[in-house]
């Protein structure tokens, strides 16, 4: 079987590879960059994965950084679990800290991964010395158009549908396709990145079988849900955050984003914090536009 | 667990639940769930009188079920545990203690179809975690006894688990809408956290009532 591979301008494979167990979970970390070099940590959404970081990675770590990142559990190249929880994100997260210094360092994240990161140096500031959000700064989202019982409806259709999940998860498996296909199917979620872009990510997210490519990630795993949390909690959490931070925010809506806008995150900058907006870009700042992202960001670091 | 007549393994993504026949009889049968680090064992000996047969579930990383690894405990999860169970026994009454009537509850929203009456017991984990975001706590280490049940994780994570009241609120009126019964709940605990009080005030939650007439009223329902 011949494996079809990519290249993509920018795009460099990590430097480094290595495995911790977080509480019996395999987490598999990258790395760019001297490993004499200062930390920083970059933590991917939901649904993605570390190698999304392989044009934005490399930029930070050729400044002068040791870029860690990591695969989820369920993402990528990391374990399979039973089940998935904030709570135990945020423990792996601290699982790969843990394993690369003690230190107080850098965090930039983006999505899923910024509202985690959030709770976690609320929880624990002294793991980390700034904070860049990459669209990772939920807020309330109002349906004022849709009537109490209509939202009592919805929420009984998706609380069913996640049930009825459940019992096939155990035997769920990622439909095969070729490079092209998972390509294409990533782009209904990812629609303003480029199919050369989402070609490559299939050769470094997905493995190759007999039968076709499948996407690495957890079939039981399913997209959106339900459950006690609120966006707005993540707000207060980010108000109190005690480091140099900076927010960065596309105007364009996609279907993996949060849906923030500008006036709904400023509220809660915390103190002596500042919130970009970058005009006409979606929610994958960093990937639509790299070099302007990791100028900002060195920009920010130093 | 020496009071089971039999126990059923069921199958929930890579967790295996053990399903334990107390009693045998003929009609609707009284799903029993167990407390927060209790297991089915422990909830066998509730006196309880049910005409039907009686069943008790071990949630995940209790009892005979699996104790996974690394945690990721939600009520939302042994929600769906206790839907594995509910597949299998067909509609149900379901008796929950402490956690579990928390999950009783939670299921009688979920699917109100199945679920013929959920009551709701005074118990370990009835209480739960916060009701809206916490400040700054511990992110915790679950120490030496990992892998062995009650799992540590489910202790740590499922007393912090979040109940903001209007999302209990939510699962009351998901409860009485489609379930089809005037009362599909019933609180009979004497602990009333926000949660509880939040529902007590709803339509179709019976109040001031004790375990055994809750029973009595749910198992005369056709």
């Amino acid at each position: 079987m011949t494996t079809e591979t990519r290249t993509y301008p920018g795009a460099r494979q990590p430097d480094r590879f290595r495995r911790v167990t977080a509480d019996g979970v395999g987490i598999a970390v990258y790395e760019w960059g001297r490993e004499t070099d200062p930390v920083l940590f970059l933590v991917h959404g939901g649904s993605d994965f570390a190698r999304t970081f392989d044009v934005f990675g490399p930029l930070i770590a050729d400044a002068g950084w040791r870029v860690v990142t990591w695969d989820h559990r369920g993402h990528g190249d990391s374990d399979y679990a039973a089940m998935y929880s904030w709570d135990s994100d945020i423990r792996d997260a601290l699982t790969v800290m843990s394993s690369t210094t003690d230190a107080p360092s850098p965090v930039i994240a983006h999505s899923k991964g910024g509202a985690l990161m959030m709770q976690l140096i609320e929880a624990s500031p002294y793991r980390a010395s700034r904070m860049v959000n990459i669209d990772g700064m939920p807020s309330k989202r109002r349906m004022p158009d849709v009537p109490d019982h209509d939202q009592t409806r919805l929420m009984a259709t998706e609380i069913g549908a996640w049930l009825d999940n459940r019992h096939s998860a155990a035997t769920a498996i990622r439909k095969p396709g070729t490079l092209v296909d998972l390509a294409a199917r990533r782009a209904k979620m990812n629609p303003r990145l480029s199919i050369e872009w989402l070609e490559y990510l299939v050769t470094v997210g997905a493995r190759h079988d007999e039968d076709g490519w499948r996407w690495k990630l957890d079939p039981a795993m399913r997209f959106g849900g339900f459950g006690p949390w609120r966006p707005e909690w993540s707000a207060l959490r980010m108000a109190s955050l005690p480091i140099p931070f900076l927010g960065l925010l596309g105007t364009v809506d996609e279907p993996m984003g949060w849906g923030a806008r500008a006036r709904d995150v400023l509220p809660w900058i915390p103190q002596g914090g500042r919130l970009e907006v970058l005009e006409d870009i979606g929610h994958f700042i960093h990937i639509e536009d790299p070099e302007r992202v990791s100028k900002m960001v060195l920009e920010f670091l130093s | 667990m020496s009071a089971a007549l039999k126990t059923i393994s069921l199958q929930h993504n890579r967790i295996t639940l053990a399903l334990h026949q107390l009693r045998e009889g003929t009609g609707r049968p009284l799903l029993l769930l167990h407390g927060l680090g209790e297991s089915a064992e422990n909830i066998a000996s509730l006196p309880v009188s049910w005409a039907g047969p009686v069943w008790a579930l071990d949630f995940t990383g209790h009892g005979r079920s699996t104790v996974p690894n690394g945690g990721g405990y939600s009520c939302e999860v042994l929600m769906a545990d206790v839907d594995i169970a509910l597949r299998y026994l067909g509609e149900a009454t379901v008796l929950g203690r402490g956690l579990g009537g928390y999950i009783a509850f939670l299921i009688a929203g979920a699917r109100p179809a199945l679920v013929r009456g959920a009551v709701i017991v005074d118990g370990p984990g009835l209480v739960g975690g916060a009701v809206h975001a916490t400040s700054s706590s511990e992110i915790p280490v679950a120490g030496s006894r990992v892998g062995t049940t009650p799992d540590p994780w489910a202790l740590i994570e499922l007393s912090r688990d979040a109940r903001p009241p209007n999302y209990a609120i939510t699962f009351t009126h998901l409860a009485v809408a489609s379930s089809g019964l005037d009362d599909p709940i019933a609180v009979t605990c004497k602990v009333t956290p926000q949660w509880v009080e939040a529902i007590r005030a709803e339509a179709g939650v019976m109040t001031d009532i004790t375990m055994q007439e809750a029973l009595d009223i749910y198992l005369a329902i056709k």
